[in-house]
């Protein structure tokens, strides 16, 4: 770790940043926190929501726990982690009741399951449990926001099709409908989401061969 | 009885964990290699969840519920609790599996050695989670109805990482493009898995 020259700008800290957002994808390519992403993605704005929420729960979990990390017995430390981010998120849950009441009805039990996100619990268990608090804080940052970016993706291309509208908006002209185009109400259905991500990690893998497995 | 019934098969077959809400995912995805393991690993979900539900559903009931607390004294009529809900599951979660654990590791070393490193991460599987928090957002009426829920949806899980195991052991002799191979066919085989599923939509016992 480069910290010692206290650059916070410095390579490693760069990577911890942007790593996770295309060789380090926590969806793609670690194949965490899959539980929560799909079902939210129906629409943009809940899927915008959800992330901002798991970036700040993750990048704020991670911190604390790095904070922690030579204090906590490891026999339970699952159940340390388990506190800090339900405290959490019973923040967040609150904050988003107050501030966003619809969006918060649209992810009902969701807003809940970022406690059992495994992106949250991988990256301290992985990560912030055996690292300074900064580089933790920019692990959770990055690893927060390649998921985001997986949801928005998966978002844009089911509520576009789904619904023809985008954040809401309708983009697909009238006229189109008029010629007989009609929204694709099937992308809207959970089943679709699945095959979106594969179809995203198929796109991913074909560029980026070192990800292939191997059978 | 009917109604019971009813709840079990719709959170087997309609409201599955798996193709209609992604809950436990992780592990879905992680453990589905071989029919074996995720056998294992589905018992251990289906015990834990009928388990926790029903508990957690006292919990709501006696405890969280705004006006929930009456049965102490008259004064907690106004007290609503209901935001400590996250972490009352999650502790009595951790806690369960933890209690579920000592047990297995006592009675049954058998069992044990074989679900050994799965038990632990139970606690951090989005399905069971998930389930008290649906059990909350439902509002069963009674005890047996939630039981029974928790009940159908860890066979719910369990029937679907059954059954993508099996597939995955076949697909290895099949010849999947390069860069869909492991993670992304078990995504799209899944998603065709999950609509399959929708034709149980609007069944009714």
């Amino acid at each position: 770790m480069s910290l010692s020259n206290y650059n916070p700008f410095s390579l490693t800290n760069r990577k911890l940043l942007l790593g996770p957002l295309n060789l380090e994808n926590p969806i793609t390519v670690q194949v965490l926190g899959i539980c929560s992403a799909l079902a939210v993605t129906a629409q943009m704005k809940p899927a915008i929501v959800m992330s901002v929420s798991v970036i700040a729960v993750t990048a704020i979990s991670n911190f604390v726990i790095s904070l922690l990390r030579n204090t906590i017995p490891p026999r339970i430390r699952i159940i340390v982690e388990l506190v800090v981010i339900a405290t959490l998120v019973i923040l967040v849950d609150q904050i988003l009741k107050a501030y966003v009441y619809d969006v918060s009805k649209q992810l009902s039990v969701f807003v809940g399951l970022i406690i059992t996100n495994c992106i949250i619990m991988g990256r301290l268990e992985a990560f912030a449990l055996a690292n300074k608090p900064f580089p933790a804080l920019l692990d959770g940052i990055g690893n927060g926001l390649g998921y985001g970016m997986v949801l928005i993706t998966v978002s844009f291309f089911r509520e576009l099709l789904g619904s023809g509208s985008v954040l809401g908006y309708k983009v697909i002209p009238e006229a189109f409908y008029d010629f007989g185009y009609r929204d694709n109400g099937f992308m809207i259905l959970p089943p679709m989401a699945l095959i979106i991500v594969g179809v995203i990690i198929w796109i991913q893998r074909s560029y980026v061969k070192s990800l292939v497995e191997k059978d | 009885m009917e109604n019971l019934l009813s709840i079990f098969v719709r959170s087997i077959f309609i409201d599955n964990m798996i193709f209609a809400y992604f809950l436990g995912m992780c592990s879905y995805l992680a453990v589905s290699k071989t029919v074996k393991t995720s056998m294992g690993l589905g018992l251990a979900v289906v015990f834990v969840l009928t388990i926790t539900v029903p508990i957690n559903y006292l919990m709501e009931q006696y405890l969280l519920k705004p006006g929930a607390l009456v049965w102490l004294s008259q004064e907690f009529a106004g007290t609503d609790l209901s935001f400590l809900s996250f972490i009352m599951f999650i502790a009595v979660i951790a806690s369960m599996v933890q209690l579920v654990e000592m047990v297995v590791e006592k009675y049954t070393p058998a069992l044990y050695s074989s679900l050994g490193i799965f038990l632990p991460l139970i606690a951090v599987n989005c399905a069971i989670l998930g389930g008290s928090l649906f059990m909350q957002e439902r509002e069963y009426a009674n005890i047996a109805e939630a039981s029974a829920f928790g009940f159908g949806s860890g066979i719910g899980w369990l029937l679907a990482i059954v059954a993508i195991a099996a597939i995955r052991e076949k697909i290895r002799y099949s010849n999947v493009p390069d860069a869909l191979k492991g993670i992304g066919i078990t995504f799209i085989i899944t998603g065709l898995m999950s609509i399959a599923f929708m034709s149980f939509l609007g069944i009714e016992l």
